[in-house]
């Protein structure tokens, strides 16, 4: 009898402990949902705000990173004196390896009519290093910005370049204006 | 009047360039004549909404199939199966990115950030594996944990730990939890996401260190099996709590336990508790004094820790960066003319003024500070518990999963001779 007893008081103090741990739980749950949100939220760079300090390339979780150059054709000059494709002390006016700004060639420059050329990103090849925006907003009309691309970003819950970035240009979006691309000839809120 | 004409020759080219720069358009874009249309940048969806939901829906029915297979079935083998799943989907596919030891991070910085939106997605990750241990124990560590089935698969030769070493770095979860919330409720850091040991492989790319950590812990665990679940994990401080009051829980046994201690040394984990020996069993008054005293203790003991969680506020603030900037312009001025230290530039080529930053430094250290107290509280207080609990005798008469530390991951229950 007492034996019984006293598991049934075992028993009860345990069930009150779950019931008070689930209302915990609910209530956890409770203050939260005012915050709480039904929509996707993303990472997106500020291209105003970025400062090109290279970060972008060097810390995100993903090598190469899922930063990439995007190109706001619209600003484009088709300069062929090109501040993003060329290095400063370029040799020669010329599609040359050692002439070009971009450390892995990513950037492909192809001739229009003259003077001018059109600048073509390879994604597959940048890495996010920002050296031609760097070049191409110093020298010329900054077409050329970062931009992550959610196909390769892996929308870390908190992002290793976000925490790292200077200029705080890095900051969460909802999903549906996740690009910030430069220009308004493209729907700036890409949805 | 010939300065007059230069003057206003240089603020006419002035105006003119600054009007430029407004525009962004140093060099206007070409009228072609040949017809060139011109691309449009690539710009893919991120992933959509709908396959989010559908990981919260994947995570309950694992759940469900781990308490399934935990409680009714008896099926070690489905464990097995249902953690290669895990490891599969939500480590390999998905990259080790959504998960519930993170998402402690989103929901305390949701609780003490009003403007941090935190996703239903997030919450649910948070929430659902709490509930379902609170009623059938940690049967997300068996099935449902892609960190857990990453280590419970890799187990070689396990090795028993004594229990000393058990209960001193079954501390460190605590700290670790404690640290993880201070760091994200005052918008920080998510400690936890950046220092995943196992992320790095599931994405078979990171830092060089984590890639070492990641190994080591594998290499770690195959003797010393799960280590991070037990010596580490966060969530595994909570999931614990839930588990002790769960209402049903994984049996070695299916019927009455015979003593036959076949399965004493099943548990890689060592997370089976043996029967009590009456012979060995201390005086009683003996055991009342000291829990007395451990108990009274317990109060100086959250003092202590939370005076030198506040004291250590200070040095534990300067993880974030506007504390750090703050105060590295501060101790060191001649860093403004360092050109190479990118965030000491971009700050000064923002136009903040030192005494905004300063005031925001000084916000987020009284967060620190108070945080400190709390955090520091709340140590003492687990050190206090774990010390009072080395005098608490329960009397057990049959070999039982511990139910905070159990895993259910269903390894003894082959070893009962006993059938239904």
């Amino acid at each position: 009898m007492e034996n019984s007893n006293k598991k049934s008081r075992r028993d009860f103090i345990r069930t009150g402990t779950r019931l008070s741990l689930l209302i915990t739980l609910g209530a956890v749950g409770g203050i939260a949902a005012k915050n709480l949100t039904a929509e996707k939220y993303v990472w997106q760079i500020d291209p105003f705000k970025c400062t090109q300090c290279g970060r972008c390339a060097t810390s995100c979780v993903m090598t190469p990173s899922a930063v990439k150059c995007i190109h706001a054709y619209d600003l484009c000059g088709y300069c062929d004196l090109c501040g993003g494709y060329l290095k400063p002390d370029a040799n020669k006016l010329s599609t040359a390896a050692e002439n070009q700004l971009c450390p892995t060639a990513a950037i492909q420059r192809r001739f229009i009519e003259e003077p001018y050329f059109e600048y073509v990103i390879n994604e597959d090849l940048c890495i996010g290093c920002a050296k031609c925006v760097k070049g191409c907003t110093s020298f010329g009309n900054g077409s050329l910005h970062l931009q992550i691309i959610h196909k390769r970003c892996l929308n870390c819950n908190e992002c290793s370049i976000a925490r790292l970035c200077p200029s705080q240009a890095i900051s969460r979006v909802n999903a549906s204006k996740a690009y910030k691309v430069k220009g308004g000839f493209t729907k700036d809120t890409k949805a | 009047m010939k300065k007059w004409i230069k003057v206003s020759l240089i603020f006419a080219f002035l105006l003119f360039s600054l009007a430029g720069m407004a525009q962004q358009q140093r060099f206007p874009k070409p009228e072609f004549g040949t017809g060139y249309s011109q691309p449009t940048p690539i710009t893919p969806e991120p992933r959509a909404l709908a396959l989010e939901y559908t990981d919260v829906v994947i995570l309950l029915i694992v759940l469900s199939m781990a308490s399934y297979f935990a409680i009714r079935k008896r099926s070690r083998k489905g464990l097995l199966w249902l953690s290669v799943f895990t490891l599969l989907y939500f480590g390999f596919y998905r990259d080790g990115c959504i998960c519930s030891i993170g998402s402690i991070q989103n929901v305390a910085l949701t609780l003490f950030d009003p403007g941090y939106a935190i996703s239903i997605t997030t919450l649910l990750f948070f929430l659902i594996p709490l509930v379902f241990t609170l009623y059938f124990g940690r049967t997300f560590c068996a099935g449902a944990c892609p960190l857990g089935a990453m280590q419970d698969l890799l187990i070689v030769k396990p090795i028993s730990l004594p229990e000393w070493l058990r209960k001193t770095l079954g501390i460190i979860p605590y700290l670790y939890l404690s640290l993880a919330v201070l760091f994200a409720a005052t918008g920080t850091d998510f400690i936890i996401c950046r220092y995943d040991p196992f992320v790095g492989i599931f994405r078979m790319d990171a830092e060089f260190h984590m890639v070492v950590l990641g190994i080591a812990f594998i290499l770690m665990g195959m003797f010393v099996a799960r280590p991070y679940c037990r010596f580490l994990c966060p969530y595994g401080v909570l999931l614990n709590w839930m588990s002790r009051f769960s209402k049903w829980h994984l049996t070695i046994t299916p019927a009455a336990c015979i003593q036959c201690k076949l399965c004493s040394d099943s548990c890689p984990f060592d997370a089976i508790d043996y029967p009590t020996d009456e012979k060995q069993s201390k005086n009683r008054t003996w055991g009342v004094n000291r829990f007395l005293v451990y108990a009274l203790l317990i109060p100086l003991w959250i003092f202590i820790g939370g005076f030198a969680g506040s004291k250590a506020h200070t040095w534990i603030s300067k993880a974030n960066p506007t504390v750090y900037l703050a105060e590295l312009l501060i101790t060191k001025p001649d860093v403004r003319n360092d050109l190479k230290n990118l965030d000491v530039q971009a700050y000064l080529s923002s136009g903040k003024s030192m005494e905004t930053l300063v005031k925001e430094a000084t916000v987020i250290r009284r967060k620190f500070y108070t945080g400190g107290w709390i955090a520091g509280g709340f140590m003492g207080l687990v050190i206090g518990m774990t010390i009072l609990r080395q005098v608490v005798y329960r009397k057990r008469t049959d070999y039982q999963p511990h139910k905070g530390n159990c895993y259910s991951c269903g390894r003894c229950m082959g070893y009962c001779p006993v059938k239904k």
